[in-house]
Parts: structure tokens; C-alpha cells; sequence
């Protein structure tokens, strides 16, 4: 089971005050971890409008994420890629009842206190954005909202949890409709994983010193990952899905739900394919239903989508090595 | 008997934890028996309990709907099988819910707790709380409620039980063999409330 304390107990971002005779704590790594465990087994779902939200809300997304332009629309309008009018934000909060998520650029501290005061949900500070730190993350403990943060390998997902990221989505490659990058970045995290759990079992200390230092991240982080062999978070699988099969191959990888940016939005059939999705992210364990989601969509109205070989801009290497 | 057979409805949401909190209750209770992940309804025939986790209701409720579970679970409860929903879970077991901000809802419930509940009604998750309530009325004077995006009871009829407020909104209820709670215990070390579900179920059989 995954332990809910985070590295730090009394950050500025948790609040201490009294409602009645009752005296409360908000902001706690509890209640930032806590809720990404609420979205486990599920799909959000990118969106940029009301009409959207409320598409993705009916067809059983678990939260969605506002952006300005779909990921596969900032790739193609070029130029700087900032957070999501406020205005935009509010319309959306008001007209679904599921969690509300929206995106700032990579370091951009102010970015991010603007999403906290609008009150979303959760923040993702993503690398579809562009970023404005490429060497330094926001310091997520000063926050009581809780941050996402994306990862293609388990040092860069630990280092975002020990700047208190309160989940991790794997990167894969954003706005592609290809999802070979997202299964490669679960997999690479798998095989980390899988590595130094077999050093902690193996109960060589100094390998494991070894392995914090080449990841780059505090020993006792790396001890704690390596003795549940799995990350201390909720991880979700992001970038390039397109089609339930690819969701439920995600879900067999190990992630704990999905994140779909264009690949809904941009295909001609959003609204059954977002139905799709969600029910083969659901029971991906049965191939039966996986087929019958699967069923549920047109090939031919997928997004065309691009090989990820031969990228200008290849959005999944911003911020990886901080 | 062979030992209680406890399910966890696995559709979306916090599932391991509750799982885990159950395991850990009969343990300590001394009770045998197992706790399964439920997905499908061919699984729910068979149970001695069922606890409906945190999550998002509307998706658990949706989907449940279509896989005809949820036909299921209200066969079972209307047979006597006692139920734990938590947050989601409580949200799913109610008669009415409406949203703080959007109003009257529509979406798929089990139609049993007869209590109308307000979704989202401390907030947003920064609003999101941690706290000490209690419960005296189940012999539990003293817990850690911890409280996201949760629900609270605004309206109760006859046959409910309140088991536990937090300043003045109703956040715990009973009826018969029905618990509910807009709090999330499997996020706790506390067993108290997870063994309390177990020795229901215990009672039934």
C-alpha cells in the first residue's frame, strides 16, 4: 500500500486553523496524496471548453484538465504555450461537479499561485507548457493545492515527489496521438524499479547509496520507493493515447489510471470515444470488454497523429534532467 | 460458515486501502475470512458485506450502471447485506444528492439511505480537511476524520442514525445495516471504524 506521509511534515503550504471548537489542518501531505488516490482507476480527460467538460463529466472522467489549446495545437501553433485564462477556468468549475485540474509552465511559481487562488483542484506543472525554469521546479510544499508532475524516468519522478509533487503521470509524448513514448517511460520507471527493489532486498546498503546518488534524489526516498517497489504516489500513464486499447495496454503496464489529451477532442468521434476509454481503462483486466470499447470507436476517425522519430520539438525532454 | 466473505467495489477509486484496512480489522478481530476486489456482478452474490470506496460517484455509479452491478448490490442490500460507503461510497448508498454549487443532480444512486446529501459541501480540494470528530454513538469517541472534497448530510429521514458531526454538518449515519461516512478511515491507521463494519457483517451471518 502506498503510505500517504510526505518527506516533510509541517510545510508553509499546510494551514492550521480553528472552525468552531474544532482546530483543522489543510494542505497535508495526507490530503494532497489522499486525493490522487481518489482518481485511481480513472481517466481525465484534457479540455478547453465547457462543451468539453461536459462531454468528458457525462462520459465518466474522473477529473479534467483545462488547457488553452489541446497539446497537439500548441505543437502546431508554435510560439509560447502559457496556463489557461482564468476566465475559461471558473466557466468550467461551474458547470461539472468532478475535479478541476489546469496546467502552468514548468518553474513558473507565479503561474501556479493564480491556479491555487482560482482554486483548481490540482496543478500540473507540465512540460506541454512552456517552461520558464528549466533548471529549477516549483517548490511544491509551499502550496496547500496539490501539484502533478510528469516524468519519463524514476529519478526525474523522485526528484518531483522530493519538490512535493503529490502524483506522477509518465510523459510519453504530448500531442502525437502515438502512445510508443508513454509505453517506453512506463517501462523505463518499471525496469528502475524493479532494479532497486532487487538491491533493497538484497540488503546492500551501499549499492542502494550508490543508486540515490545516480538518481539524484535523498537516500531515504529512494529507500522508501525501493521497499514498496513501486512509486510512492499515484502514478498515471500520459501522452499520445488515442484509442481504449491504448489506455488498457497502460493500465496492464502498471499505472494507476490515464490521462487523454488530444486524443479525444481531436478525433471526429469525442463523445464515444471518451465513453471508450473510461470503460476500457475500467475493465482492462477483461479482453471482452476491451474489444467491445474498442468497437465503440471509427479507425478512421482517430487523429492521424505522428511519428515521434522525427519531432521538432520533443516536449517530453523539458525539465528531465533538473 | 467458512469465514466472512467481504467485497470492496473495485470500479474506480481508492479500492487497495480499503481492502487493506478490512484485512487488518478482521486480523485484529480474530475473524476469518477474505476481502476481494469486486468487479463484475457475478462476484457480489456471494458476499457477506460490500464497502463502496472514495472516488468520484458520478464514474463509480455510471459504470456500475452499465455492467449491471449496481442492479446487484441493490438486490443484495434490500436482502439484508450490510453495506460501508465512504464519501463516493455514501454519496452512491443516499436517496437525493445535489451539488453545493450546480444544484440538483442526476446521476445513477442506490436509492437506500434516506438522506439527502450535499456533494462538495465543505468546498474545493483546498478547502480539503483534516480534523478529530467522534463517534460515541458506536463506541468510538475519538477519530481522525480526514476529509476531501467531501459530502455532508443536509437533510436525514426517520430510520437514520447520525453517528458523528463536524460543526454542525452531519458527516457519519446508520441505518439498519447501512453505514456511511463523508470522511475516508481507510486513509488512517485507526481500524476502529473498518472492524466495526466487520463485526456488522459478523452479526448478519
Amino acid at each position: 500500500m502506498i503510505p500517504l506521509s510526505g518527506d516533510i511534515a509541517d510545510t508553509k503550504g499546510t494551514i492550521k486553523e480553528r472552525i468552531g471548537s474544532y482546530s483543522i489542518k489543510r494542505g497535508t501531505s495526507t490530503l494532497k496524496r489522499g486525493f490522487a488516490h481518489m482518481l485511481k482507476n480513472g481517466v481525465v480527460m484534457d479540455v478547453t471548453t465547457v462543451e468539453q467538460a461536459q462531454i468528458a463529466e457525462d462520459a465518466g472522467a474522473v477529473s479534467v484538465m483545462v488547457l488553452d489549446k489541446l497539446p497537439s495545437d500548441v505543437r502546431k501553433a508554435g510560439g509560447v504555450a502559457r496556463t489557461a485564462s482564468v476566465r475559461v477556468i471558473e466557466e468550467i468549475m461551474d458547470a461539472v461537479t468532478i475535479p478541476i485540474m489546469a496546467k502552468c509552465r514548468i518553474g513558473h511559481v507565479y503561474e501556479a499561485m493564480v491556479l491555487q487562488e482560482t482554486n483548481v483542484d490540482m496543478i500540473d506543472e507540465s512540460e506541454v507548457l512552456t517552461p520558464v525554469d528549466e533548471f529549477r521546479h516549483i517548490w511544491k510544499w509551499d502550496f496547500t493545492t496539490p501539484f502533478i508532475n510528469g516524468a519519463r524516468s524514476l529519478g526525474e519522478a523522485l526528484r518531483r515527489i522530493e519538490e512535493g509533487a503529490a502524483m506522477i503521470r509518465t510523459k510519453g509524448e504530448p500531442g502525437t496521438g502515438n502512445v510508443a513514448e508513454a509505453v517506453t517511460h512506463i517501462k523505463n520507471v518499471n525496469n528502475e524499479l524493479r532494479k532497486i527493489k532487487s538491491i533493497y532486498d538484497s540488503g546492500d546498503e551501499q549499492d542502494l547509496v550508490s543508486a540515490a546518488r545516480e538518481l539524484k534524489v535523498s537516500y531515504s526516498l529512494v529507500e522508501e520507493t525501493a521497499s514498496l517497489g513501486r512509486l510512492p504516489v499515484v502514478n498515471f500513464a500520459a501522452g499520445g493515447i488515442s484509442t481504449p486499447a491504448d489506455a488498457a495496454y497502460l493500465m496492464k503496464l502498471g499505472c494507476d489510471g490515464i490521462f487523454v489529451g488530444s486524443g479525444i477532442f481531436k478525433a471526429e468521434d469525442a463523445k464515444e470515444r471518451a465513453q471508450a476509454i473510461v470503460l476500457a481503462t475500467t475493465f482492462w483486466e477483461d479482453p471482452d470488454k476491451v474489444k467491445e470499447a474498442q468497437k465503440m470507436i471509427d479507425e478512421r476517425q482517430s487523429m492521424l497523429g505522428l511519428d515521434t522519430k522525427n519531432l521538432e520539438l520533443r516536449m517530453q525532454e523539458r525539465g528531465s534532467t533538473a | 460458515m467458512n469465514g466472512l466473505n467481504i467485497g470492496v467495489l473495485a470500479i474506480q477509486g481508492d479500492v487497495a486501502e480499503n481492502i487493506m484496512a478490512t484485512k487488518m480489522a478482521m486480523d485484529d478481530l480474530g475473524i476469518e475470512g477474505i476481502v476481494n476486489e469486486i468487479k463484475n456482478p457475478e462476484q457480489i452474490t456471494d458476499l457477506d458485506g460490500l464497502i463502496i470506496p472514495g472516488g468520484e460517484s458520478t464514474v463509480i455509479g455510471t459504470l456500475s450502471l452499465v455492467n449491471g452491478s449496481l442492479k446487484k448490490i441493490k438486490e443484495k442490500i434490500a436482502s439484508g447485506m450490510p453495506v460501508f460507503g465512504i464519501c463516493a461510497g455514501l454519496i452512491l448508498l443516499s436517496k437525493k444528492a445535489k451539488d453545493r454549487v450546480l444544484g440538483e443532480m442526476d446521476q445513477p444512486l442506490l436509492d437506500f439511505l434516506d438522506v439527502k446529501i450535499e456533494r462538495n459541501s465543505f468546498g474545493r480540494q483546498r478547502d480539503s480537511f483534516e480534523s478529530e470528530i467522534s463517534m460515541e454513538k458506536i463506541g468510538i469517541p475519538k477519530f481522525h476524520g480526514v476529509f476531501i472534497r467531501a459530502p455532508s448530510i443536509i437533510e436525514t429521514g426517520r430510520n437514520i442514525e447520525v453517528i458523528s458531526k463536524f460543526n454542525e454538518k452531519i458527516v457519519a449515519v446508520k441505518q439498519g445495516k447501512i453505514l456511511g461516512t463523508s470522511f475516508h478511515p481507510e486513509l488512517t491507521d485507526d481500524l476502529s471504524l473498518h472492524k466495526y463494519f466487520v463485526n456488522l457483517v459478523k452479526e448478519k451471518n
